[in-house]
């Protein structure tokens, strides 16, 4: 007979609220984990969506992510020309601050050469940049639909939106968006003409547009991206990183920090709902003394008292954790940054759950231990 | 001490003591208590509060260690300066069964599953158990009440379902403290009627802790304490106050 079930079935109510709060509880773990594995997942998707063999960027930088790089625009043709490298495309990568369908649109634009490395990935919708200019594709979380004007730059140039992306954002959250590499440059470094005007008289050209950020490189296969990369170095006088450093880079230097910050939420959570548990299971136990000095009388041996309290505090602790997986799939979708929910976090999470349920019976087993089989006998 | 131990008796123990605490704090709760119950006995216990007769019944259930004498359980030697039995746990189970004055039946669990669950501790299977307590809720009158949880019961229904579950591995020695207690005189009546039955049907010995003077004259013999020593036994004859003398 499972006492812990008739137990639970005896006092549904109180567990049941109980198993919600937690369930609350352990769901905002769970979707401060997914959080962070879609950060960490959106951050990945721009370096992978080219896909490029090596990422060549300012010397001594650890750009165009984690610090700025700038680059001249001729180092593509340049790096181009080196032996083993089968293509390579100039990027740029900037974030902007526009009005759209009159509401503030936050963006992260890449600008490429139409037909070399940096395009986007796979379009959900629409086609890819076929125009020199004002054309613009972007990814669908921006709320933009194809046909959409988006005034960008520094004299408001109308972009019309010609391809939508899917699931393409930053580790910020901020959809990305790809317009042409000339495009890209004059957002970024176009002046407006008083300004323009300021810079001339001033002896100084204002325009300097020859600028890039990065330039990818694919290899021809077999070709050794350490060579390639040291060629560059060494010849150019450039950086030269595999996309795999790349990547770390982006994990290492710039979503850290969320890493951090959210680990340490997740442990206070998990510290909360372990009080929780540890109380609520104290209190039913303490609530049961004299039944247990009674099973301990009639001869239940401990294991039989552990088993009850133990089994109480894996009930609460799964079913809050069940309850809590489940609310969070049901509404990751409202999140305003991507929840995602990997199998294997979820696993890591409900050992957790497992081993602070059982730490928190810990204290409820020692009373019901240490209880007096006598107690159960009225005095006399 | 050294007197030889009686075959017959279901409980027998021979200069029996306990005493709690040191110096000036020292209380002898049981000092040279010699007792035996036979079979279809049913024996009460009486006294004034503290004079040891809660201990007693601790002692005689294994719960709390005497300091010296020794104790026989249903032929078998289970104290003699020490426990000699380690696992006391499987002795309650086995041989004896207890009933208290508030019942004590977990309130979670059915009047069913408070017997089954003895039951299943002793080895039995969940259907087995099942079988069993409802055959002994039959025995007791109780029987339709058997899927109540306890605060559904009245109180003597209850104690009822409670000398179930102190019969349900077929102990031939129950320990009863107060069980009439918190019970009107008609009921503590039927209740002290099937304390009767069970040490009759089963040959069993019952020692039955009591402030109840009506339950006095339903008692084969009475066993007065009276500061931790056994003051008077004697077999009951009317419902006067306690008779005392020999066994």
């Amino acid at each position: 007979m499972n006492l812990a079930v008739r137990d639970i079935r005896h006092n549904f109510v109180r567990f049941a609220l109980t198993g919600l709060g937690l369930g609350g509880l352990l769901g905002i773990v769970v979707v401060m984990i997914g959080i962070y594995e879609g950060a960490l997942d959106d951050a990945l998707r721009l370096p992978r969506a080219s896909s490029p063999d090596l990422w060549v960027v300012q010397p001594l930088t650890k750009g165009p992510f984690a610090e700025p790089s700038r680059i001249p625009s001729d180092t593509r043709e340049l790096v181009r020309r080196i032996p083993g490298v089968a293509a390579a495309g100039a990027v740029t990568f900037q974030t902007v601050q526009a009005v759209a369908n009159a509401k503030p649109l936050r963006l992260y634009i890449q600008g490429y050469e139409p037909g070399r490395l940096g395009g986007p990935p796979s379009l959900a919708a629409g086609h890819g940049i076929t125009q020199s200019h004002y054309q613009i594709v972007v990814n669908d979380s921006s709320g933009l639909r194809l046909g959409d004007h988006v005034p960008l730059g520094p004299f408001d140039d109308p972009y019309t939106v010609v391809g939508l992306t899917h699931g393409m954002v930053t580790s910020s959250g901020d959809p990305v968006a790809w317009v042409t590499l000339l495009d890209a440059q004059a957002i970024q470094f176009a002046v407006a003409p008083p300004l323009q005007r300021r810079e001339k008289a001033a002896g100084r050209s204002p325009l300097v547009t020859a600028d890039i950020n990065a330039v990818l490189v694919q290899l021809y296969p077999g070709v050794s991206k350490t060579t390639v990369a040291h060629e560059i170095e060494r010849w150019k006088h450039l950086s030269a990183v595999s996309e795999k450093q790349e990547e770390d880079y982006l994990t290492v230097f710039v979503i850290s920090k969320m890493q951090q910050q959210l680990g340490m939420f997740m442990g206070i959570l998990i510290v909360v709902a372990a009080v929780i548990i540890a109380l609520i299971v104290y209190t039913l136990t303490m609530d049961k003394l004299r039944s247990i000095a009674t099973l301990k009388l009639v001869g239940a041996p401990d294991r039989t008292i552990i088993g009850l309290i133990v089994q109480q505090a894996l009930v609460l602790g799964v079913s809050g954790f069940g309850l809590g997986v489940a609310l969070t799939a049901a509404f990751k979708g409202y999140f305003p940054r991507r929840v995602l929910m990997e199998p294997r976090d979820i696993a890591i999470l409900f050992a957790i759950v497992v081993v602070i349920c059982l730490l928190a019976s810990a204290l409820s087993v020692r009373a019901a231990v240490k209880v007096d089989p006598a107690t159960a006998l009225a005095s006399g | 001490m050294s007197e030889a131990a009686d075959p017959t008796a279901l409980i027998e123990l021979r200069a029996v003591s306990k005493h709690f605490g040191e110096g000036a704090t020292r209380v002898d709760a049981l000092v040279d208590v010699t007792l035996s119950v036979f079979p279809g006995e049913v024996v009460g216990l009486v006294g004034p509060s503290g004079s040891g007769k809660s201990t007693l019944l601790n002692v005689v259930g294994c719960v709390t260690e005497p300091d010296s004498g020794w104790m026989q359980l249903d032929g078998e030697m289970v104290y003699r300066d020490r426990w000699l039995r380690r696992d006391l746990r499987r002795l309650r189970l086995e041989k004896i069964g207890f009933i208290f004055q508030t019942h004590n039946l977990l309130p979670f669990l059915t009047s069913t599953e408070n017997v089954a669950e003895v039951i299943e501790l002793a080895g039995a299977s969940s259907a087995e158990a099942r079988e069993r307590s409802i055959a002994l809720l039959g025995y007791l009158g109780v029987a339709h009440r058997r899927n109540a949880i306890p605060a559904q019961l009245s109180g003597g229904e209850a104690q009822r379902v409670a000398i179930a579950r102190a019969l349900a591995n077929g102990p031939r020695i129950i320990l009863a403290d107060e069980p009439t207690a918190p019970l009107d005189s008609q009921r503590a009546g039927v209740v002290m009627d099937l304390l009767r039955r069970a040490a009759n049907d089963q040959r069993g010995a019952i020692l039955v802790v009591t402030h109840d003077e009506k339950m006095f004259e339903r008692f084969d013999r009475l066993v007065r304490l009276r500061d931790g020593r056994v003051e008077g036994k004697g077999r009951h004859e009317s419902a006067a106050p306690l008779v005392t003398g020999s066994a």
